[in-house]
């Protein structure tokens, strides 16, 4: 019993990444219509940033974990601007293509100059060693990324759901002319929200580095179950992908401690469960 | 009338003579070098392997004789089908003579059978699995570098009489996994010790903590890694966040590239224990040779001994072809050739092929250093003892190898 509270937890932590990163997605889709294939590279991205970062300009952590995100989002809203804007009102598919083919230069760059076996990040002093909980250890690096990406998460789903700033974004999704016939800048709006959704890959990818290796397959690893997350939970439901993204990490772990075998392949009989029950996903509505 | 005879005679004989030229001296070769190029075992072989072939053309110097050598490179992306696919193709359409390299286990067993098929020479360097000497051994196949036994002769055992009598295992759900955990097992307790427990996981693995709290949980003396590359790093960095080596657990990192031990870092690594054929750092002519290598990859990486293996058995290759006085494209007639022969190149050293296909020459036990005692990027192991190489590898009379019984 101990050892299954124990692998709760453990789901739970991995759960934070896939629920930071699904919920990016989720952002771009929902208010672009854009599937971003690009997001597990923009990750890597960010992760490789934090390196730079430390090992360039000797600028630690805490810092990088604000200045990684705004450096890659601006590269991601450089990226909205030159390419992805010209896709607007085109069929999903060549967003989808665009991306992908992204996806695969900026990890092909990165692998040419650093390989495939990764770059190590040393967790920052102040959260290094664990504590016993009894029924395991848990290292306090990794209790910090579960309430860290919980409040990021929440703050995220606020910004969008209940300020007046989301309502204009979800206008703006709806009916983009009626929204710039009240002087909203609809295309700068847009550009900001790409570069808020790559901003979350980026911090994923910044909290990611001290735990996995930084690596630049570390995004295409993770990508493909993270599109899962956000299939299962509904595309463009910002709390659906939040709370798939949780409850996917735990049942994965669970997975892993049941029957190892099966743990990469769980989340995809998942869904593609729901989507026979319920092909809009867990939290989508029809339209 | 006479000229006219005397002309058709001189030229029946050039004819004649021409042909029997190309028959005896074909002088052309295809070097094909298949790796995983991209994925978790790319850096430990891939790219790196083309170039240690390439350059183990450069300095055969059969290029000055008139030889004409080329160097391919595929990608089999860890896949055996992929493999299977490349390799067939080598063969049947690019005119392939050896393929070498071929890291993962599971591809490097599905490629020996396509070989010893199309009747080409198989050097393998990558692979780790020991049936490619016993019961999957081919007369057209050699193992360079390692394999599972010696893993599990030389760190496994070491580990065994010092104490560790109780192991748990991590390990890689394919071939290779099984193999090196069944090697182990069968030292662990052929000197008294017990497997308590063990979890297979699935091949490129990023999160390893709920592996690592079962096995902390199983309180094994050991923790032993039968897996690689990426996942052996993922492994370690991890153990040491949750505790592990702290709590009076010992990890066996039964296979651990030089790649690997950079990318974990030294301040995790330190103090690990492990088994390797070649170190760029051993003597002048290994230090020499990592010089130019790594001056011609990209991330200015020594050779691991995977690529110093490829460099060697190529070497190997193309000593015996010149032996032979031309290429035969014949992969029976070559593999003989280097069986026969010694083995001796400035990365390895003195060594030989056994009739089993398998390349005898030392292992060595290393240290990772504390960061306070590497000097340099690079400089991360030191050594501890050296295993020659019949005491390392499958003794003859315990290989199960058909070939054997002739």
């Amino acid at each position: 019993m101990q050892a299954l509270y124990a692998q709760l937890l453990v789901g739970l932590i991995n759960g934070s990444f896939y629920a930071l990163l699904s919920l990016g997605l989720a952002v771009i889709f929902g208010m672009l219509n854009i599937i971003n294939f690009a997001h597990g590279a923009l990750y890597m991205m960010g992760a490789f940033c934090a390196y730079f970062l430390l090992n360039l300009l000797n600028i630690g952590y805490w810092p990088a974990l604000i200045l990684a995100p705004i450096i890659v989002g601006i590269f991601g809203m450089i990226l909205e601007r030159t390419m992805l804007q010209w896709l607007s009102g085109l069929d999903h598919l060549y967003g989808l293509l665009l991306t992908f083919g992204m996806a695969l230069i900026i990890q092909g760059i990165f692998q040419n100059y650093f390989g495939s076996s990764g770059l190590p990040y040393a967790i920052p002093d102040e959260l290094k060693g664990g504590m016993n909980l009894g029924f395991m250890f848990l290292p306090i690096y990794r209790g910090w990324v579960v309430v860290f990406s919980l409040i990021v998460c929440l703050a995220t789903w606020y910004l969008i759901e209940r300020t007046r700033l989301g309502a204009n974004l979800r206008a703006a999704t709806e009916n983009p002319t009626l929204v710039r016939a009240f002087g909203i800048n609809v295309p700068r709006m847009i550009t900001l929200t790409y570069g808020l959704g790559v901003g979350l890959a980026a911090l994923a990818g910044v909290l990611s580095a001290p735990i996995n290796q930084v690596r630049p397959l570390m995004g295409a690893d993770l990508i493909i179950v993270v599109f899962a997350v956000v299939v299962i939970g509904g595309m463009g439901s910002i709390m659906g992908s939040i709370i798939t993204g949780f409850a996917l990490g735990v049942i994965e772990g669970l997975t892993k401690y049941f029957y190892p075998e099966a743990s990469n392949t769980v989340v995809f009989v998942l869904m593609v469960l729901v989507l026979l029950v319920k092909p809009t996903g867990l939290t989508g509505r029809a339209n | 009338m006479k000229n006219r005879i005397a002309a058709l005679l001189l030229g029946t004989a050039l004819t004649l003579a021409a042909g029997s030229l190309a028959f005896a001296q074909d002088k052309t070769v295809k070097i094909g070098s298949l790796s995983d190029q991209s994925g978790l075992y790319a850096d430990l072989g891939g790219p790196g392997s083309t170039l240690a072939a390439q350059m183990a053309v450069e300095d055969s110097g059969l290029v000055a004789k008139g030889w004409k050598i080329d160097v391919i490179s595929g990608d089999h992306q860890n896949k055996p089908d992929v493999g299977v696919a490349i390799a067939k193709q080598w063969f049947d359409v690019d005119k392939v003579d050896i393929i070498v390299d071929v890291p993962n286990s599971g591809v490097a067993l599905a490629v020996n059978n396509v070989v010893k098929e199309k009747n080409g020479v198989y050097v393998n360097s990558g692979a780790a699995t020991s049936d490619l000497t016993n019961a999957q051994c081919s007369p057209n196949t050699i193992h360079w570098t390692y394999d599972t036994y010696m893993l599990a002769h030389t760190t496994g055992q070491a580990l065994v009489k010092a104490g560790g009598d109780t192991w748990f295992f991590l390990t890689a759900d394919y071939a290779f996994g099984a193999a090196l955990e069944r090697d182990t097992t069968a030292v662990i307790l052929a000197n008294g010790g017990k497997v308590v427990g063990g979890v297979k996981h699935p091949l490129n693995t990023s999160d390893f903590s709920s592996f690592l709290l079962q096995a902390q949980s199983s309180k094994a003396k050991i923790i032993g890694l039968a897996n690689a590359g990426g996942d052996t790093t993922n492994s370690i960095k991890q153990a040491a966040e949750f505790g592990i080596v702290k709590g009076g657990q010992k990890l066996a990192a039964l296979l651990l590239f030089l790649t690997d031990v950079k990318a974990i870092g030294l301040e995790t690594a330190q103090g690990l224990n492990f088994t390797e054929t070649f170190y760029w750092d051993m003597n002048d002519d290994t230090r020499d040779f990592s010089k130019k290598f790594a001056a011609r990859m990209k991330n200015g990486a020594p050779p691991t001994m995977v690529q110093a293996g490829v460099y060697s058995g190529v070497r190997h290759y193309l000593k015996a072809l010149e032996a032979l006085g031309g290429n035969p494209h014949d992969g029976l007639k070559v593999v003989d050739k280097m069986k026969s022969m010694p083995t001796d190149d400035p990365l390895f050293g003195k060594g030989e092929i056994q009739p089993n296909g398998r390349v005898l020459h030392s292992a060595y036990l290393f240290e990772v250093k504390k960061p306070s005692e590497s000097k340099a990027p690079w400089d991360l192991y030191k050594l501890v003892g050296t295993v020659p190489g019949n005491q390392a590898f499958t003794p003859l009379d315990k290989s199960t190898c058909a070939l054997l019984k002739k």
